[in-house]
C-alpha cells in the first residue's frame, strides 16, 4: 500500500524529511539520512572555504542521486538575504523546490512572519516553488498559501529545542484549513513527538537536531521513520473516542 | 593582478575571468555557484566574465544545514 504525498508537482513516499546540520560528520550524517528513510534533505548555502578547498563537500556524502536537496535559507534575517541565498541554490544545483526562513530574534529563531510574506512574493515571482517555515499562526498561514506557497511548515515549537508538539490546536485548524501540504517543521525531540504530529493529520515532518543530537544518530533515525509511519497510520485508521471512564474489553456477559 | 572582494576578503588575483579563478583555487565548478557584484554568474557564462578591479566575487557551496 503507498501512501505518498505531493508537493509542487513532486511525489515522495517518505513523509520524514531529514536536515543535515550538527552531525559529527558527513559520514554519519549520511548514515543518519539513509537510516530515516527520508528522499528529501535540507541544505544551506555557504561561502567555499577557499583556504582548504579539498575540504570534505555534503555531495559527496549525502548523494543528490540518492536524496532531493531542498535548499533553506537558514541564517538569513532579510528577504533580500533570502531571495539571493535561493538564487545562488538553484544555479549551483538547479533547484526551484526551495525552503524559506526568515527569521526575526537570534534567541528563539522565531520566523519574521511579515518579512517571510514579503520574501515569499519575490521567490515566487521568480519562478520558485517555495515551501515556507513559520509560526503556527492559522491567520499567517492562509496568508502565506493565499500568496503562492507550495507547502506551509509550521513549527512545533522552537528550532532545535526538542520540545515537542506544543500547540496541537492552531497545527490543527492550520491542517483543516490548507489546500496544499502541511509539514511540521522544528520542535521535535524524541520519536513520540514525531508520531504525535503525524497523527493531527500533517503531509509530513521536518527535523534536524532530534536525530543529529541524540546519542546513537542513525538509531534515532530509525525510531524517527517508524514513528512517522506509526502516526501516519494512526491518523489514517481513526482513534477511538477519549472517554472519561473505564469500558472493559472482556465480554461481561457469560461471567462465572 | 586584479583586486577583487573574495568570499569577503581582498584579494589580489592573476585570473582574468571567473573560470580561471574557479580553476585556480582548485574548485570543482560543477559543485559551486558564482555571484559577481550581486549578480549571479551562469556555469556558461565563466569563461567570458571577466574580472575587474573592485569586484565583489562570493563562490558558496552546500554545507549541511537543517534550520
Amino acid at each position: 500500500m503507498t501512501d505518498s504525498w505531493t508537493v509542487a508537482g513532486r511525489t515522495f513516499n517518505s513523509r520524514l524529511i531529514v536536515g543535515t546540520g550538527k552531525y559529527k560528520d558527513y559520514e554519519q550524517n549520511a548514515a543518519a539520512a539513509r537510516a530515516s528513510g527520508a528522499e528529501i534533505v535540507t541544505v544551506a548555502v555557504r561561502r567555499v572555504n577557499l583556504t582548504d578547498p579539498n575540504q570534505p563537500m555534503l555531495m559527496d556524502y549525502v548523494k543528490q542521486d540518492e536524496f532531493t536537496y531542498l535548499p533553506n535559507t537558514a541564517g538569513c534575517f532579510t528577504g533580500e538575504d533570502a531571495v539571493r541565498t535561493l538564487r545562488l541554490a538553484r544555479e549551483a544545483g538547479g533547484w526551484n523546490l526551495v525552503k524559506l526562513e526568515v527569521l526575526s530574534d537570534p534567541k528563539t529563531l522565531y520566523p519574521d512572519m511579515e518579512e517571510t510574506l514579503r520574501s515569499l512574493k519575490l521567490l515566487v515571482k521568480d519562478g520558485f516553488d517555495v515551501m515556507v517555515y513559520c509560526s503556527d499562526d492559522p491567520v499567517y498561514a492562509k496568508k502565506l498559501e493565499e500568496a503562492g506557497a507550495c507547502a506551509i511548515m509550521p513549527l512545533g515549537a522552537p528550532i532545535g529545542s526538542g520540545l515537542g508538539i506544543q500547540n496541537k490546536v492552531t497545527l490543527r485548524i492550520i491542517i483543516e484549513n490548507a489546500k496544499v501540504p502541511v509539514l511540521v517543521d522544528a520542535g521535535v525531540g524524541t520519536a513520540s513527538d514525531a508520531a504525535a504530529g503525524m497523527e493531527l493529520g500533517c503531509d509530513a515532518i521536518l527535523m534536524n537536531s532530534a536525530i543529529a543530537e541524540a546519542k546513537d544518530p542513525v538509531r534515532m533515525a530509525v525510531a524517527m521513520k517508524h514513528a512517522v509511519i506509526a502516526g501516519r497510520e494512526a491518523y489514517l485508521a481513526g482513534r477511538m473516542p477519549k472517554k472519561l471512564y473505564a469500558d472493559p474489553s472482556s465480554p461481561l456477559a457469560g461471567l462465572i | 593582478m586584479t583586486k577583487i572582494l573574495l568570499n569577503g576578503t581582498e584579494s589580489d588575483v592573476a585570473a582574468a575571468n571567473v573560470l580561471a579563478l574557479v580553476e585556480g583555487l582548485g574548485i570543482d565548478p560543477r559543485k559551486v555557484a558564482v555571484e559577481r557584484n550581486l549578480e549571479i554568474v551562469p556555469k556558461s557564462a565563466y569563461l567570458n566574465t571577466p574580472l575587474e578591479d573592485g569586484d565583489r566575487l562570493e563562490i558558496v557551496h552546500f554545507v549541511g544545514g537543517g534550520n
